[in-house]
């Protein structure tokens, strides 16, 4: 049986608090003798005061129905530089707080409405800065949602719109190539109720595994089997990837072009999509460089861009190569002379090889000078590392809203003119332009374990709405329902749990 | 539910319909997690992948409804005599009419069983997946447990319901032909009219289990000021226990008043072994423990 600190015996609450009397009618119904009906599931319990419900879960405290799960809270600690204020052995009293905070419910644990015709189970006020702030909050369920995956690799992982399977059923696809990176779409809406059932119990479960930070193994239809987990580094066909590169070969051209002159005389780029060569390419050009008749494999793109040098693979640069100087297709003898300085490299700078050319016009590799060897360091340097990053995208413009306002378009608009800031378990969230509120949230942002699920299916997310009271009542908001901050303290007591405040996000009371 | 699901609901009822649903997570340890309303099951099956996977897709489809078919038949359920031409058509409310019918002469409704016949429905859903090693499905602390020949199972035994860890464990196996092991105390989910910590019932079924350890709970009992009893209409307004007495505090007993509490609860548990109702029980109370019937003499101490 779980401790309870509010349960001292046979189920007796007692917490000598007082909860806000609407969430007795928003979830239940009063009786006589201060008996309260819970509605939460279909036993209907009816509860005395101070009693819990069969599950333990709802509670009868003060002739007022409450729930006992916890409820998590933020503790925002502002000015984080002065976080250390000297302890006073004087102070009588000592709170505990060292510094003065602030407190930003969320909807984690605040438990749902489904549907919503009843208002979101909190509707906060705080005072903030002087000013009266509203923050609706609710565990949205939401049909209509998925996850954006990028994933740091230059392998290929497999064709564009190929299917994405999870436990062999299909529960996304393969969708844009990103620089550096491979996009998945996993979920949404046709995965989790258009197909059979299976697949949508197993869209949800990738989901919400995804969106709790786990590694799910994802198999694209006709290519690599990648393990994804975000702010994790993805393992691709049991390999873990460890570098994003600088940018492509004609992009690392670009960008090193300078830094090359006068310690080189061609440098070549070795990359599967776009393998660059130095004095060929506008780069060098415009340093006045001259061509150095090195022609390298593949489809010339524009000058110095080159397609296809070789397969894709495990090798250089994402090519199946493992001798760069196979891809030198010819050495134009009028152009190139004996004693001519070469280097070849990769876009992340992993391999790299520093050659002379013979007599013959033949590379001899060379030991590397230091000054060549500092760039293709700094290519290495500018690599970051490669990360699974998982966007959570969901539409919270349906019955969500009537939650919220008795005219859910109001709260649309609201959004939209930016008035009203959402939020997700206190994370930032962007907007969608466009009708209805759809939102992006990266999950890595959010406690851990925001994400629950109903086997309909659908994926239950924490949701905050945060807004001036005045704007609140405008829009017709359910004011009657509106709690302080210290009710809901008081009211869920030791039945709420405190976080700290993720410092990179902003602070959503405003 | 669908928007025109939505809507009907909305034109055709006057309150709001109830708004719960089964709600699922796996914990650690590959357990799965289903709860609905007061239902709690952690659910474990031991097998390949592929079969465990099936198996808890069962179970989660077995869930489904289940709350809403006890509801339906609740005044029955909680109804002290229930006419033996009564038939119901939903299998977990019948596995509770029959468990009670076994235990003739005492009150008793078939809500008494109701935590043990979830779990052993559920068991009989996912029972049917091949290659299953073993299965258990804990409702809140009353199991059902299914073991293929040759496998064993290791069960913890908390001596009360207040702290709930487990002290000791019982080692069961496929032979035992146990199916489910249930405990009931005063201090726990439901109430009771004796004094026990805790009781545990191993017997055939879950329901059984339930429902024994239930009344050998409230047969460990004596007379006693430090003993706090309140009318059970008093805690919960449909109490089918109705004016009955039930414990709400028990204060610190004299070794006399808990010997002659355990006393009753083991003679009482001694007939039910010796009708062939439950397999042995295990009574605890401030302390003091009494065992009776098989496997219990296998109990080892947890150390700590």
């Amino acid at each position: 049986m779980p401790t309870d600190p509010n349960k001292t015996s046979k189920g007796t609450i007692s917490s000598k608090s007082t909860r806000a009397a609407s969430m007795t009618e928003r979830f239940g119904a009063r009786e006589k003798d201060g008996i309260v009906r819970c509605d939460a599931c279909p036993v209907l319990c009816r509860i005395r005061p101070q009693r819990s419900g069969a599950c333990g879960r709802y509670a009868n405290v003060d002739g007022e129905l409450a729930r006992v799960d916890p409820l998590v809270l933020f503790e925002n600690t502002r000015n984080s530089g002065d976080a250390l204020v000297p302890f006073e052995e004087s102070s009588a009293e000592w709170s505990g707080n060292l510094v003065r905070q602030e407190t930003f419910v969320t909807a984690i644990g605040s438990g749902t409405t489904y549907p919503d015709y009843k208002p979101a189970p909190f509707i906060v006020a705080t005072e903030y800065d002087g000013l009266d702030t509203v923050t609706v909050v609710s565990e949205g369920i939401f049909s209509y949602c998925g996850v954006k995956i990028k994933i740091d690799t230059d392998k290929h992982l497999g064709a564009e719109q190929a299917d994405i399977l999870c436990d062999e059923e299909r529960v996304g696809h393969v969708t844009t190539g990103e620089y550096g990176s491979q996009m998945f779409s996993v979920g949404g809406v046709n995965h989790l109720t258009g197909g059979s059932k299976r697949e949508g119990k197993i869209t949800c479960n990738t989901l919400m595994a995804l969106c709790n930070g786990k590694a799910v193994e994802l198999t694209v239809d006709g290519g690599c089997s990648v393990l994804v987990q975000a702010g994790k580094a993805p393992v691709v066909d049991g390999v873990e990837e460890q570098r994003m590169r600088v940018g492509c070969g004609s992009a690392t051209i670009g960008i090193f072009a300078q830094q090359w002159h006068g310690l080189v005389d061609e440098v070549i780029v070795v990359d599967d999509h776009i393998t660059g060569v130095l004095s060929e390419h506008q780069a060098g050009r415009c340093l006045g460089m001259e061509p150095s008749g090195i022609r390298v494999s593949g489809r010339r793109s524009t000058p110095g861009r080159y397609f296809n040098v070789a397969n894709p693979g495990q090798g250089w640069g994402g090519t199946d190569i493992s001798d760069p100087y196979s891809i030198i297709e010819s050495v134009d003898p009028n152009k190139a002379q004996p004693g001519m300085r070469l280097l070849m490299t990769t876009t992340t700078g992993d391999e790299s090889i520093y050659c002379v050319l013979d007599d013959e016009l033949n590379p001899v590799e060379e030991n590397m000078p230091v000054a060549v060897q500092k760039v293709v360091d700094r290519i290495s340097e500018n690599c970051e590392p490669s990360l699974c990053s998982v966007l959570f995208v969901g539409g919270a413009g349906g019955s969500l809203r009537a939650g919220v306002t008795e005219n859910p378009v109001h709260l649309t608009r609201s959004v939209k003119s930016m008035l009203t800031q959402v939020t997700m378990g206190g994370a930032p969230v962007y907007v969608w332009p466009g009708g209805g509120i759809t939102v992006m949230v990266d999950i890595t942002r959010m406690p851990e374990n925001s994400f629950g699920y109903v086997p309909t299916p659908a994926i239950v997310a924490p949701i905050e709405f945060t807004l001036p009271r005045d704007r609140y009542a405008e829009m017709g908001g359910h004011v009657d329902y509106v709690q302080t901050l210290e009710e809901i303290r008081e009211g869920y007591g030791d039945s709420t749990r405190s976080s700290t405040w993720n410092p990179k996000n902003p602070w959503p009371l405003r | 539910m669908n928007a025109q699901a939505l809507r009907r609901s909305r034109t055709d009822h006057a309150e709001p319909i109830p708004t719960g649903h089964v709600q699922q997570a796996m914990l650690p340890g590959n357990r799965l997690h289903l709860q609905h309303g007061p239902i709690n099951l952690v659910i474990k099956a031991y097998g390949d992948d592929a079969e465990v996977r099936l198996a808890y897709e069962r179970a989660e489809r077995r869930l489904s409804g289940m709350l809403q078919s006890l509801v339906d038949n609740l005044s029955l359920l909680r109804s002290p005599d229930v006419p033996a031409c009564v038939r119901v058509t939903d299998a977990t409310s019948q596995q509770m009419i029959s468990a009670v019918k076994r235990f003739k002469g005492e009150f008793v409704t078939p809500m008494a069983a109701v935590a043990g016949a979830v779990a052993d429905t559920i068991l009989v859903a996912i029972r049917k997946t091949a290659c299953l090693r073993k299965i258990y499905i804990n409702n809140g602390g009353d199991i059902a447990l299914h073991l293929a020949p040759g496998q064993q199972m290791q069960i913890g035994i908390v001596p009360t319901l207040s702290e709930a860890t487990p002290d000791s464990s019982l080692c069961i196996t496929a032979d035992d032909g146990i199916g489910g092991i249930a405990t009931s105390g005063w201090d726990g989910h439901s109430m009771s009219q004796g004094i026990a910590d805790a009781v545990t019932v191993i017997a055939e079924s879950g329901a059984v289990a339930d429902v024994a350890a239930t009344l050998i709970a409230n047969r460990v009992n004596c007379v006693d000021d430090r003993i706090e009893r309140r009318p059970a209409l008093d805690l919960d307004p449909d109490s089918e226990l109705g004016e009955r007495l039930v414990t709400v505090s028990v204060g610190k007993l004299s070794e006399t008043a808990i010997n002659d509490a355990l006393d009753r609860g083991e003679q009482f548990a001694q007939t039910l072994v010796e009708q062939g109702n439950i397999h042995g029980a295990l009574l605890s109370l401030q302390s003091h423990k009494r065992t009776v019937g098989l496997p219990f003499d296998r109990q080892k101490r947890l150390t700590s």
